[in-house]
């Protein structure tokens, strides 16, 4: 096989239709008779439901139907988790359209339907709704005293405890022998602030309930899921349910989700037998949608003297808000192994508990537990070396992972299979001029320079390719890990690949083409990639957790192999020889030591006429091929951010960025580089920009893109991003996953150069996002208690 | 219904008569009434810019605007900007520089960098941020964009379907 593809930075097939507005996402589709939903949603964080009227709203011009929770409450079931992370797990029953109570602000409670979208609106005004409102928490530490309830039937704000420790699970020693006596102890707090994952296309919807099957296009991440979940929740057979997602406009892990949305445009599509669609507004999204992040870390660093880590203990609180959606309850779980990062110190343990609050509830944001750890380990890393009076980089390489250690069993029980911490971080170092920004560092301090320089260092990993289907079920995870593929050779010898995983910006269909490409010795151009259609995707696990290439692109690879093997025999009796004599190279099978040859395109079409094939040889080269990963994958890399604080106004500006990650190898360096971007900003907008804040009775202040600061262009800088390679042994190709690799690296890195700048004048922290009020606010505090600790 | 309004507006090249309720918004009278659902709704704030089309020429963000305040006026949308068959530069730039993931800011986004580049035909780096700053992507991270605006800028596009064979060197060096 010739590698002509795999490597190449191949401009996307994407993007012709969407550079054109030829686009189709699910909001541009109308079908005859459509009618539109508006939805009537709680303004109140908790209250009782005492009673509805909804005959104004009906009564409305154009408005055909209004529901309500008792209307539908006998078929709309319970939205699912499918999470139990143990097994006495607490949820809350949760209802589509709420029923007697609402436990956040934003919860819907009745939906209307109308002949045109501005009825359907109109008409939300006009339904009467009396609430009886209950107490709200909203606060994790408050949830923790279980005073006030955000579900009293359930008597108790815990939703779960679960624990890692490394001296029960037999990784590592015991917790306490690290802590007691330790030479060095650093115990700090940290607050990852609730962020709303803001993809730019909201969240659309429509039901087609004509016909014997109920067909729903959706602007979600997942596809097979939702139609087994959607099938299970209204209790329709799956096989009645198909689900498209046509364009998807950004998921980031918020379109990973069972919405009430996604349920009640089904069941209004079933009470009136038309096709129903309801796309929210970006104010609902913000409101609704949800969340990520939300969790308050309590660790404690043990050390020796002279920088060995010796052990971490971590206390989480993590809030799921007020249900518990699809993997909710397991987010804090994903971060439970990556704590430790790329160091290899002894002891670790990690307990968390689960909160329920009167908020809109969270669930999986870029990273997804990950970012969490590594910001936590990496602020420590760079705590500890404060306290050592050390460089952070030195601390750090003295404890991490050296590349001649791989394959290496973490504390946390995972096996790394390869890396090389040296090799990114000799490199970012390189880009970065390291020397010499600490000198300026210094001079600037010196001459009390009113804008100061901060160096802040990231050296992280990550586990990805989610995941091996065994350890999901060791984590009582309710699916597997796995990814379906088809590979379809035409009569033409043309081939059109089926992938389970789909994609919604990722570029699927250009990486998928390229491997089938050089796989099977056929043009680029001629390979055509289908996904995100159950009708033409029959198995899949969609796309989440940087898994689409080693686990939807292995499936892919295996599938074609299969369409090798079935070609070779046919090859064998067109050029007759024996099988054991064909070779297959460049798209030609050849008679070995001859000049015989025949192309895959040859045998598609004398497999596609069948008039003169191998006795017994069904005539059908189509191929099918499950991939279960057996390990999960870790890039890793050393980013480092050069951060200039204004000590006068607390402005934050990013000097310079730099990045080497590795990711493994890399089908195509254009689209890998562009999620590395993306990933980065999202990354410094938690460090600098985004918060989901909520008022005391728990309404959302951040309610549009007025006061939810999404980055803008002016708001980043230009990234110098560079890749080492050390390939991934976990699959064929040795790729490693890179959508969320900028996202979990970029937070600390940002907020470790904040503090290296003002350090000095005894800010000691800054809760993110770390906005020029809270920086000033820091720097005034510091110098009225004189700074010094 | 409100009462409506008799309205002609050229839109990409055709003239279009119809009643409207003055209430309704550029952008839904495109995308409901033309079936221009190539300009797409982002938010409901005038923040995101994904409904971003040229109004005489000029940038206006279509949910800003009603429909009524576009009669007698001359509209492009992302659908009106390749001519003969043939893609705009900045269409081509935007898919040569790989300037988009989901591709749910593109048109907008597209659109204000036409608008940008007839203003300052020839910007900095600094000036295409600050010239975008109405346009939010959730993706990219800008530097794409960025770079796809200041090739449309140089005229360095091309119609090759790679950028290179070979592109690392671009790639680790991290081109403006």
């Amino acid at each position: 096989m010739t590698i002509t593809e795999v490597g190449r930075s191949r401009l996307r097939k994407e993007d012709a239709h969407l550079i054109t507005g030829r686009s189709r996402y699910t909001d541009n589709i109308t079908l005859p008779g459509m009618l539109h939903l508006a939805m009537v949603r709680s303004p109140f964080a908790h209250a009782k439901i005492t009673s509805i009227d909804a005959s104004a709203a009906k009564s409305s011009p154009g408005v055909v139907a209004v529901l309500t929770g008792a209307d539908v409450a006998a078929e709309q079931g319970s939205l699912p988790n499918a999470w139990p992370i143990t097994p006495d797990q607490k949820a809350p029953a949760h209802p589509a359209i709420a029923v007697d109570a609402v436990a956040f602000a934003g919860e819907v409670v009745a939906c209307i339907i109308a002949r045109s979208a501005a009825a359907a609106r109109d008409a939300v005004e006009l339904v009467d709704v009396s609430y009886e409102e209950l107490p709200v928490v909203l606060d994790l530490e408050e949830a923790l005293k279980d005073e006030v309830l955000a579900h009293p039937d359930l008597g108790t704000n815990k939703s779960a405890t679960w624990i890692f420790d490394s001296g029960e699970a037999g990784t590592g020693k015991p917790i306490s022998e690290a802590l007691n006596g330790a030479e060095v102890l650093i115990e700090r707090t940290f607050y990852q602030q609730r962020l709303i994952p803001a993809f730019m296309e909201p969240r659309s919807t429509l039901v087609d309930p004509t016909g014997e099957q109920i067909t729903v296009w959706s602007a979600t991440q997942i596809p097979h899921i939702l139609r087994l979940m959607l099938a299970l929740t209204l209790g329709i057979p799956e096989s009645k349910v198909r689900v498209i997602a046509p364009d998807v406009g950004g998921g980031f892990g918020g379109k990973l989700q069972v919405t009430p949305e996604e349920a009640i445009t089904v069941l209004a599509a079933r009470h009136t037998g038309k096709p129903c669609k309801y796309t929210e507004t970006r104010s609902e999204s913000l409101m609704a949608a949800h969340h990520g992040r939300a969790q308050v870390q309590k660790v404690k660093l043990a050390a020796t003297k002279d920088g060995i880590v010796t052990g971490l203990d971590v206390h989480l609180l993590a809030d799921m808000g007020a249900y518990l959606g699809l993997v909710t309850s397991g987010v804090p779980i994903l971060g439970a192994f990556m704590y430790n990062s790329i160091y290899k110190f002894p002891a670790y343990r990690f307990e968390c508990t689960n909160l329920f609050t009167n908020k809109a509830w969270t669930d999986a944001y870029r990273g997804a537990g990950r970012p969490e750890a590594t910001f936590a380990i990496e602020r420590l890393m760079d705590e500890l070396a404060v306290e050592l009076g050390m460089d952070p980089l030195e601390l750090r390489e003295k404890n991490w992972i050296k590349h001649e250690e791989f394959p290496f069993t973490t504390v946390a029980g995972l096996e790394y299979d390869s890396g090389n911490y040296e090799a990114a971080t000799a490199k970012a170092l390189e880009l970065f001029g390291y020397d010499e920004l600490r000198a300026e560092q210094v001079r600037r301090r010196e001459a009390n320079d009113p804008v100061q320089l901060g160096i802040g260092i990231s050296t992280f990993t990550e586990m990805c390719g989610l995941a091996p289907s065994r350890v999901l079920g060791a984590l009582s995870y309710a699916a597997g890990g796995w990814e379906h593929a088809q590979v379809r050779v035409l009569p033409t010898g043309n081939i059109e690949v089926v992938t389970g995983s789909s994609a919604h910006g990722q570029g699927h269909e250009t990486a998928w083409s390229q491997l089938v490409a050089d796989r099977l010795g056929v043009p680029f151009e001629n390979v055509e990639v289908l996904h995100g259609d159950t009708q033409t995707s029959q198995r899949g696990l969609d796309t989440y957790g940087s898994r689409s290439l080693t686990v939807g692109g292995m499936a892919v690879l295996a599938a074609a192999d299969k369409v090798i093997e079935k070609a070779k025999v046919v090859a064998a009796h067109m050029m007759e020889a024996s099988e054991e004599d064909i070779e297959f190279t460049d798209g030609k099978f050849s008679v070995k030591g001859t000049d015989q040859s025949t192309a895959l395109g040859e045998i598609a079409f004398a497999v596609f006429s069948a008039h003169n094939l191998p006795d017994g040889f069904e005539p059908n080269l189509d191929s099918n091929a499950t991939f279960d990963p057996q390990n999960f994958s870790f890039p890793h890399g050393t980013h480092l951010a050069a951060m200039e604080v204004d000590t006068e106004t607390g402005q934050v500006t990013i000097r310079k960025y730099v990045c080497v990650d590795d990711v493994g190898v890399v089908v195509n360096p254009l689209i890998v580089e562009g999620q590395v971007h993306g990933g980065l900003a999202q990354g410094i907008a938690q460090a600098l920009y985004e918060e989901a804040v909520h008022d005391d009775a728990g309404t959302l202040v951040t309610g549009s893109f007025v006061d939810y600061l999404v980055p803008s262009a002016p708001d980043l800088p230009h990234f110098t991003t560079a890749r080492t390679e050390t390939p991934s042994t976990t699959n064929q190709l040795g790729a490693k996953g890179v959508g969320e690799a900028g996202t979990i690296a970029s937070t600390p890195a940002i907020v470790n150069g904040v503090l290296d700048a003002v350090r000095h004048l005894g800010v000691k922290d800054i809760k993110m996002p770390c906005t020029p009020s809270r920086v000033w606010a820091a720097l005034e505090e510091a110098k009225t208690t004189g700074g010094v600790q | 219904m409100a009462s409506s309004k008799t309205i002609t507006v050229e839109v990409d090249d055709v003239s279009y008569t119809d009643d409207v309720e003055p209430r309704l918004l550029l952008v839904q009278y495109l995308r409901e009434r033309l079936g221009k659902t190539g300009t797409l709704i982002g938010c409901d704030t005038t923040n995101c810019g994904a409904c971003t089309v040229h109004l005489d020429g000029v940038s206006v963000k279509s949910c800003t605007m009603f429909a009524v305040q576009a009669d007698g006026h001359n509209v492009t949308t992302i659908e009106g900007l390749a001519r003969d068959g043939k893609l705009a530069p900045l269409q081509q730039a935007f898919h040569q520089c790989h300037a988009l993931q989901c591709g749910f800011c593109t048109p907008g986004m597209i659109m204000q960098s036409a608008s940008l580049l007839t203003e300052n035909p020839h910007p900095t780096e600094q000036e295409i941020r600050d010239g975008l700053e109405g346009n939010l992507c959730r993706c990219t991270g800008y530097q794409n964009i960025v770079a796809a605006v200041q090739a449309a800028a140089d005229g360095t596009v091309s119609s090759d379907s790679t950028v290179s064979a070979d592109s690392d060197e671009s790639e680790t060096a991290g081109v403006a």
